[in-house]
């Protein structure tokens, strides 16, 4: 029986805006075993971004907060550790990787310098020292030559080389879970191959577990064990990825595929009608019945919960499913 | 009628050689000068577009992709006279933009209109969309008030907007619904051609589907021409009749929609099919050994082939010789000494 290493119990993030108490994340539960990497995808506003923020605690307290849920990292619940103890799991057993890779790092100082304070902060190393350990990891992550660019500024980087320096801090101090947002989304399709090649490599080697947040299909086929859809901060399926890939069962997922181009299949896309829902303006019942193909009465009357499928691995949240009906 | 002469893209076009193209680029050039150093006074020189070729038939799509920094977008802007060129030929009809007054050219510019990639940033934030839809009416000089306002009515019903929204604002809108008001913009004047740069690129999947089927059915009904530029392999491959792929501001492949997904391939399209991640797994293909290395900057782009410091097949003349873009029969053009 493999580990669990995360869990997330019914997390309910709330997002305040001038329009009232928004649920970005709206009961959300899954889990990732050691090693393994779960895919969050969906649609903008779906609540995938906010669900991997409330996992490091890094909700913005001016403009949100968890409301709701527990979050266990191994045995420890994280919403229950103060502040200092927080920051001591960030980086150190959990670290985090942004989409934009210039945004995340200070332009003032060398890359040396900002992947070296990952071993200054969290393993207490003198300058010396977390500069050797510097170029050893940006040479683990690909970056030719470490010794001379350790000196190298952000600006004096190429996007590719700017995003293994954000990997290369993600992984200076081995953590045990990493959580990646679009990490590959702004770079061109040959960089996004190798840092993906890279990433699964990492994994491979350090037996990283990682939490993968993104909106390109492809991509959850490239990375992913297991795959969670989200929509209006719901989950709507999980699945282990080849159950997911070879078919998967919510409506909303099936639009999805039936969306995106695929080379080499020469038939017409077919658009989900509509537009994602506004959150103050969610349909009544399930979220989706509003551009749902197959919605039917029930649907509109009360939302349904996960049915389970595949021996209880693959989840849908789906009248379809539902036993009373089939 | 200027003759097409032999240059890339005649054949190929599903059997329309005959056919003279709507636009085409003949050897076109554009350098632009970066200054470097205390107080500007060293320049150096980007060839953001070098020697290009290429012809766009009427009621085709033709599909541009390439990495960033490849000059894709230059080239649009050059082909719609939004830039000048350093060098080489922009035909439109047969005519050439450059000997045209300025007057005749506004007058051209009609029949060619340019798609944005970001909705958000290319509509006037200040002006409702009833406005900005007929503001290139307005400018034409096409029509009287009442004229243009059942215009602008009948154009947002057929993108699929509803006309009683004119006098909302753009950010009352979606990011989808914001590209269906560009393209709204953009048929106003019944052009031939429409150049889209990322049309769909800052879209939700399912928002996405929903402008590439919008392109595709308006295409139909008004026999429009299109120049599509976009990154994503999946998008162009499935809105195009032919493709052309950039690097370093050269073209190295002009496929057909069946060519380029089947060998022999250019090395560079070759490779940009394996780095694109696919949902669907036949199980033959290997799993991805990614192109190492990033692409040379523009400012000091390699001798000889532009991609021989990436490429697999590379030789001692790829490093010397730049190869020329030349048909392999059946219309399949590519740039490389050993296809």
């Amino acid at each position: 029986m493999a580990e669990t290493i995360l869990r997330l119990e019914n997390i309910v993030t709330i997002f305040d805006t001038d329009h009232g108490p928004l649920r970005a994340v709206d009961g959300v539960s899954f889990e990732i075993e050691t090693g393994s990497t779960v895919c969050v995808v969906g649609e903008s506003g779906c609540g995938k971004s906010a669900t991997a923020l409330s996992v490091l605690r890094l909700v913005p307290p001016n403009i949100g907060r968890i409301a709701q849920g527990s979050i266990f990292f191994r045995e420890r619940n994280l919403l229950d550790l103060s502040e200092a103890e927080m920051r001591a799991v960030r980086g150190n057993h959990i670290s985090m990787i942004f989409q934009e890779p210039m945004t995340s790092l200070n332009p003032v100082f060398t890359v040396g310098d900002q992947i070296g304070e990952m071993y200054r902060t969290h393993l207490g190393m003198t300058t010396s020292e977390a500069l050797a350990k510097a170029s050893e990891v940006m040479n683990l992550v690909g970056i030719p030559d470490p010794h001379v660019r350790i000196r190298e500024y952000p600006h004096q980087m190429s996007g590719g080389m700017r995003q293994r320096v954000i990997i290369a801090m993600a992984v200076a101090c081995e953590p045990d879970l990493m959580i990646a947002d679009e990490p590959t989304t702004a770079l061109d399709a040959t960089i996004q191959a190798q840092i993906l090649a890279l990433m699964n490599d990492l994994k491979a080697k350090k037996r990283t577990s990682m939490l993968f947040i993104t909106h390109n299909l492809a991509v959850v086929r490239e990375m992913a064990d297991r795959v969670i859809v989200m929509y209006a901060g719901r989950v709507f399926e999980t699945a282990d990825a080849d159950d997911f890939f070879a078919g998967p069962l919510h409506p909303y997922t099936e639009g999805l595929f039936r969306s995106v181009p695929v080379l080499g299949r020469n038939k017409p896309l077919e658009p989900i009608p509509g537009i994602v829902p506004d959150y103050f303006h969610l349909p009544r019942g399930c979220t989706f019945s509003d551009r749902c193909p197959y919605a039917f009465e029930p649907c509109s009357t009360e939302e349904p919960p996960l049915f389970a499928e595949d021996h209880g691995t693959h989840q849908v949240r789906c009248y379809r499913y539902d036993p009373r009906w089939r | 009628m200027t003759p097409v002469g032999d240059e890339a893209g005649r054949i190929g076009h599903n059997g329309s050689d005959s056919k003279s193209p709507l636009a085409a680029v003949k050897n076109l050039r554009k350098v632009y000068s970066v200054q470097r150093g205390f107080f500007g006074r060293k320049s150096r020189y980007l060839r953001a577009v070098d020697g290009i070729s290429l012809s766009v038939f009427p009621g085709e799509t033709f599909g541009l992709v390439g990495e960033s920094g490849c000059g894709k977008s230059t080239l649009a802007r050059l082909i719609l006279r939004l830039e000048e060129p350093t060098g080489g030929q922009v035909l439109f009809r047969g005519q050439d933009l450059e000997t045209l007054s300025s007057r005749e050219l506004r007058g051209l510019r009609k029949h060619m209109q340019m798609v944005f990639q970001d909705p958000y940033s290319s509509l006037n934030p200040a002006k409702r969309v009833g406005w900005l839809i007929a503001e290139p009416l307005v400018i034409h000089g096409v029509g009287n008030g009442s004229e243009i306002h059942d215009r602008v009515g009948s154009l947002m019903e057929e993108v699929g907007l509803n006309p009683k929204d004119r006098n909302r604002f753009p950010h009352q809108f979606s990011g989808g619904q914001r590209q269906r008001i560009g393209i709204a913009r953009a048929l106003a004047l019944n052009p031939d051609l429409i150049v889209a740069d990322e049309p769909v690129s800052a879209l939700d999947v399912s928002v996405q589907a929903q402008v590439l089927r919008l392109l595709e059915n308006l295409q139909k009904k008004h026999n429009l021409t299109y120049l599509i530029i976009a990154h994503d392999l999946g998008v162009v491959h499935y809105i195009s009749d032919r493709i052309g792929v950039m690097y370093l501001g050269t073209l190295m492949d002009i496929a057909s929609k069946e060519q380029f997904l089947n060998p022999p391939f250019h090395p560079y399209t070759e490779a940009l099919l394996k780095a694109a991640p696919r949902i669907e797994r036949t199980g033959t293909e290997s799993k991805y050994a990614p192109l190492q290395g990033d692409v040379p900057s523009p400012l000091s782009p390699p001798p000889g082939c532009r991609f021989h410091t990436r490429c697999p097949y590379a030789d001692m003349v790829c490093r010397k010789e730049p190869p020329l873009l030349e048909d392999k029969g059946n219309g399949h053009f590519m740039a490389c000494h050993f296809r």
